[in-house]
């Protein structure tokens, strides 16, 4: 039997063939049918990857059509989309996968879940057997070690995630905080439900123009609250997400004082996405406020991604250190298996062996 | 032979769990040493200076196993190690372990009084400790400077009411040494007694301060941390004094 592994990812393929070849319920069974006793597919918005222990040589172009969701023909160009792993670079391509090292934002750990669940899928269907069942349980192993020694899943790489990470410094637990959007807009929207995605459940909305407020306060589960009206909310929130389109700076030390005083040192959390801004910098200065701009959050995001690239090689050498040892097992066992099983023919033992 | 089994004790700052087991392994051989002192001595083993230092970084110690663990403070450790290293690297090192130097303690008062006052000392030093990573965690949240250090350290609030906690522990135990300070029947020297009470004050203050008016955490944190530093230069000239009077 042999590892191999087949697949087309985020650098491959655009979404159109991805798409095109997401697989479907019947691929693992078309799979199987055509000589694969283990058969496993990863399927996540940026890959499509089959993972399987085959009986017999597996043209890409087959394993291809296993996997197209439409009927046609599958083109030259597609077909040049896919990558294929075999033996022990299968089991390579693996662990870098669930580690997050494949992923568009190195080190982002939902691969691992997702990878978890399709092995999981796969084992409860018993499509997976004992080979991709050490083959997968390696690679969460690797992927676990990654993540404990290296700091390549630190920090946030978004500028939601990185606010939601700021505020969780600032209040410990978000849950029962207080937040108030003002204006209106995609960034200032992504970051409202990171951070209700963390437990702040109480959302306020306000706009110069109400329809808009009441809108987005319904789509969120929150309330609006009148513009003229959004300085007075400051004396009870915690969070304020503002990206309004004014010219002039709306919240400045003069007026945000005599606000700060009713607070009884409850800190608060200031994100400023607008363009121009909306805060003033020098409010940053009061005690207790934290004024973050869309500026020092994006760079902060950056600084992530830059110190997860850097930690790259030291995930790789974890990485190869596994596939080596994973390699040496594999290689053992099969042979204790052979003598086990036939004594007698160990010249094609060895053949079996030396080709995984 | 016993100063060079303190010497060996392992204070390799590496994460959790193998730098909770070096501190305990440090604290252990602390309490054999101020045993087998104290046993030899047929009283409670804070003397002379060499001694007073050697107790008080056990008390650091001691508190951090109690407090660390509840709080989960992960970077604790980190920050307490290196200060208990240096109180025992200074007490093994300066030639101030003289026998000449030996009090007489004369009764049981004297002896809570000065081991229970260390204690609190203890427990000051490790609210200082809290109040140095507040103080770090929010000035990088000010200055959006993230370190490595950022993503480490626990959150303000947690910080926070560690430091209180600790701080209350202190003063506790710190006014339990005071009160019992009258009782030993010894005569008062005037600038210890004034000295012991300012020190009182202070952590008073900071721990009734913020009620009556508002004062800024950081605030807070930044007395936490200088009060200790001028209470820890009385403490060394309470002694000097003691001992040179």
């Amino acid at each position: 039997m042999k590892l191999f592994c087949v697949g087309l990812n985020h650098r491959t393929a655009p979404i159109e063939a991805r798409e095109r070849f997401a697989g479907h319920g019947r691929s693992v069974t078309f799979l199987r049918e055509g000589g694969c006793a283990e058969a496993l597919l990863l399927t996540t918005c940026n890959r499509v990857e089959v993972y399987a222990a085959r009986e017999r040589e597996l043209t890409t172009n087959e394993v291809a059509a296993a996997l197209q969701v439409d009927a046609g023909d599958i083109e030259p160009t597609n077909l040049a989309a896919f990558y294929r792993h075999e033996g022990i670079a299968c089991a390579h391509h693996l662990f870098r996968v669930a580690s997050g090292l494949d992923s568009m934002v190195v080190g982002e750990t939902e691969i691992f879940g997702q990878a978890k669940r399709a092995y999981e899928q796969a084992r409860a269907a018993n499509e997976a057997g004992a080979l991709l069942h050490r083959l997968f349980q390696r690679a969460f192993r690797v992927a676990k070690q990654v993540r404990s020694r290296t700091e390549i899943t630190r920090g946030s790489v978004s500028v939601g995630s990185v606010a939601v990470e700021l505020a969780e410094k600032i209040f410990g637990d978000l849950r029962g905080r207080k937040v108030l959007v003002l204006g209106a807009g995609e960034t200032s929207e992504k970051t409202l439900r990171a951070l209700a995605s963390r437990g702040v459940s109480d959302l306020r909305v306000s706009n110069r123009t109400p329809a808009r407020a009441e809108e987005l306060a319904a789509e969120l589960e929150g309330i609006a609250v009148p513009f003229g009206k959004w300085l007075e909310q400051c004396r009870e929130i915690d969070i304020l997400i503002s990206s309004t389109a004014a010219e002039a700076h709306l919240l400045r030390p003069e007026n945000l004082m005599p606000v700060l005083r009713e607070r009884m040192d409850r800190p608060l959390f200031l994100i400023d996405i607008a363009v121009p801004r909306d805060i003033a910098p020098e409010v940053n200065e009061l005690d207790g406020v934290y004024l973050y701009d869309i500026d020092s959050l994006q760079s902060i995001a950056r600084e992530t991604l830059e110190l997860r690239r850097q930690q790259v090689a030291a995930a790789e050498a974890i990485i190869d250190e596994h596939v080596a040892d994973f390699a040496d097992r594999i290689e053992r066992s099969v042979r204790d298996e052979m003598r086990a099983q036939r004594p007698e023919t160990n010249v094609a033992g060895a053949l079996r062996t030396s080709e995984l | 032979m016993l100063r060079s089994l303190l010497a060996l004790r392992a204070r390799v700052f590496r994460r959790s769990r193998f730098n909770f087991a070096a501190i305990l392994l440090g604290f252990l051989l602390q309490t054999a040493f101020l045993g087998l002192r104290g046993h030899a001595l047929g009283r409670c083993p804070i003397t002379n200076l060499f001694e007073v230092l050697v107790f008080f970084a056990w008390s650091i110690a001691l508190i951090y196993m109690v407090i660390g663990p509840a709080y989960r403070l992960s970077l604790m450790g980190s920050f307490t190690a290196p200060l208990v290293f240096a109180l025992q690297s200074f007490a093994l090192l300066a030639p101030i372990d003289l026998p000449g130097a030996v009090r007489v303690m004369p009764n049981a008062w004297l002896e809570f009084h000065a081991s229970i006052s260390l204690i609190a000392y203890g427990a000051f030093a490790l609210a200082c400790v809290a109040g140095i990573m507040y103080l770090v965690q929010e000035r990088q949240l000010k200055t959006h400077e993230l370190h490595s250090i950022f993503y480490q350290l626990p959150p303000l609030p947690n910080l926070f009411s560690a430091m209180l906690r600790l701080l209350w522990l202190g003063f506790a135990l710190y006014s339990a040494g005071l009160i019992s300070g009258f009782f030993t029947g010894e005569p008062l020297p005037w600038t210890k007694v004034m000295l012991a009470l300012a020190v009182w004050i202070v952590y008073a203050a900071i721990l009734f301060g913020p009620r009556l008016r508002s004062v800024a955490p950081r605030r807070v944190a930044a007395f936490c941390v200088a009060a200790f530093a001028a209470a820890l230069s009385l403490l060394w000239s309470i002694e000097f004094v003691a001992h040179h009077a």
